[in-house]
């Protein structure tokens, strides 16, 4: 739903351009085209890493290190398995929600999605290519530190 | 091995899977499975990304993107760049070009991470899927949260950069391409 309203407003704005003109149109695809191919061969790596990782590690073992009974060393190990890389929103909830159903607590949950969805290790030398190591590591620390935050916050209120 | 470089990572991985599938037919499979779903998903929601990009790059004059979410763009550029990160698609790497796109054209530094940060968690589609997977208590909550956590991050970030590290990034976003 969502890419069709994106598909929509792309193509109509590509054609807008390409009445307005063409050479710009041109300019704007062999972009559009340049930065897609800078970021394919490693965005072809952490999608072949993260489906060797979904594979090794199955939502049965990963319930069990991060069962509602494991407390903060389980909230620990579901932050560093959750920062291993980014995953994009539509593989992880969906895997978040069988790991509820095998018995992961909602704690643990949180530090897991958290860090999931803003801390990536796999993908740091790209990060630093387009920002610096500076930015990177204080950026992906700071998540990795406030997504314990959010996992209190959690616990208290979710039971 | 220069061309290679960039592959590096994925070439490990895909030997991974093949290994894995001769010691454990099922697993390899599923990995492999999974890589597949993955990668149609991706070509299926990023042409339309890459070509607003693109078509921004050329067609956005500097003045523009100053005047909306640069230097002086106070509040409303800061709320326009949560909202442009929350209404993305893709996951967070795919961010990255398209910030230094907007620092090439003069966004401010702050609302270059408040975009990132929106783009990481507040997500429409993001949101939705959360509330569906995890139930409407911990997804408003974490809802609830999130927003402040990107305030901090943005807010320790400022400081941490002084004018010329700054400066040397916009650099960097120049370059990068």
């Amino acid at each position: 739903m969502q890419t069709t309203i994106f598909y929509g407003v792309a193509l109509s704005l590509l054609l807008l351009s390409f009445i307005k003109d063409r050479q710009k149109t041109r300019r704007s695809l062999v972009k559009a085209w340049k930065s897609f191919q800078n970021i394919l061969p490693q965005m072809l790596g952490m999608i072949t890493s993260i489906g060797l990782l979904l594979a090794l590690l199955s939502p049965a073992v990963i319930s069990e290190v991060i069962g509602s009974s494991s407390g903060w060393w389980g909230v620990l190990l579901a932050a560093v398995i959750g920062s291993i890389t980014l995953i994009p929103a539509f593989v992880a909830f969906p895997m978040a929600a069988i790991l509820l159903e095998n018995g992961a607590g909602y704690m643990q949950l949180s530090a897991f999605v958290s860090t999931l969805t803003m801390v990536g290790v796999i993908t740091l030398p790209l990060e630093i290519r387009f920002f610096g190591k500076k930015f990177t590591i204080l950026r992906n620390s700071l998540a990795f530190a406030l997504s314990f935050v959010v996992a209190f916050v959690i616990s208290k209120v979710v039971h | 091995m220069k061309r290679i470089k960039p592959y590096l990572l994925f070439l490990i991985a895909a030997a991974l899977i093949a290994l894995l599938y001769i010691i454990n037919p099922p697993m390899g499979s599923k990995a492999a499975v999974t890589v597949l779903s993955s990668f149609k998903e991706m070509l299926f929601i990023l042409p339309p990304v890459f070509i607003l990009l693109g078509l921004l790059d050329i067609w956005v004059p500097r003045e523009t993107m100053v005047r909306f979410m640069g230097e002086g763009s106070g509040l409303k550029g800061a709320l326009l760049s949560f909202l442009l990160g929350s209404a993305a698609a893709g996951p967070l790497y795919v961010v990255f070009p398209i910030a230094a796109a907007f620092m090439r054209k003069g966004a401010k530094f702050t609302n270059i991470l408040i975009l990132i940060g929106a783009w990481s968690t507040t997500k429409i589609p993001m949101v939705l899927f959360e509330l569906s997977a995890m139930g409407l208590k911990f997804g408003l909550t974490r809802l609830a949260l999130n927003i402040p956590v990107i305030l901090i991050i943005t807010f320790v970030m400022g400081r941490a950069f002084s004018e010329e590290e700054r400066a040397a990034l916009y650099e960097r976003a120049e370059q990068v391409d």
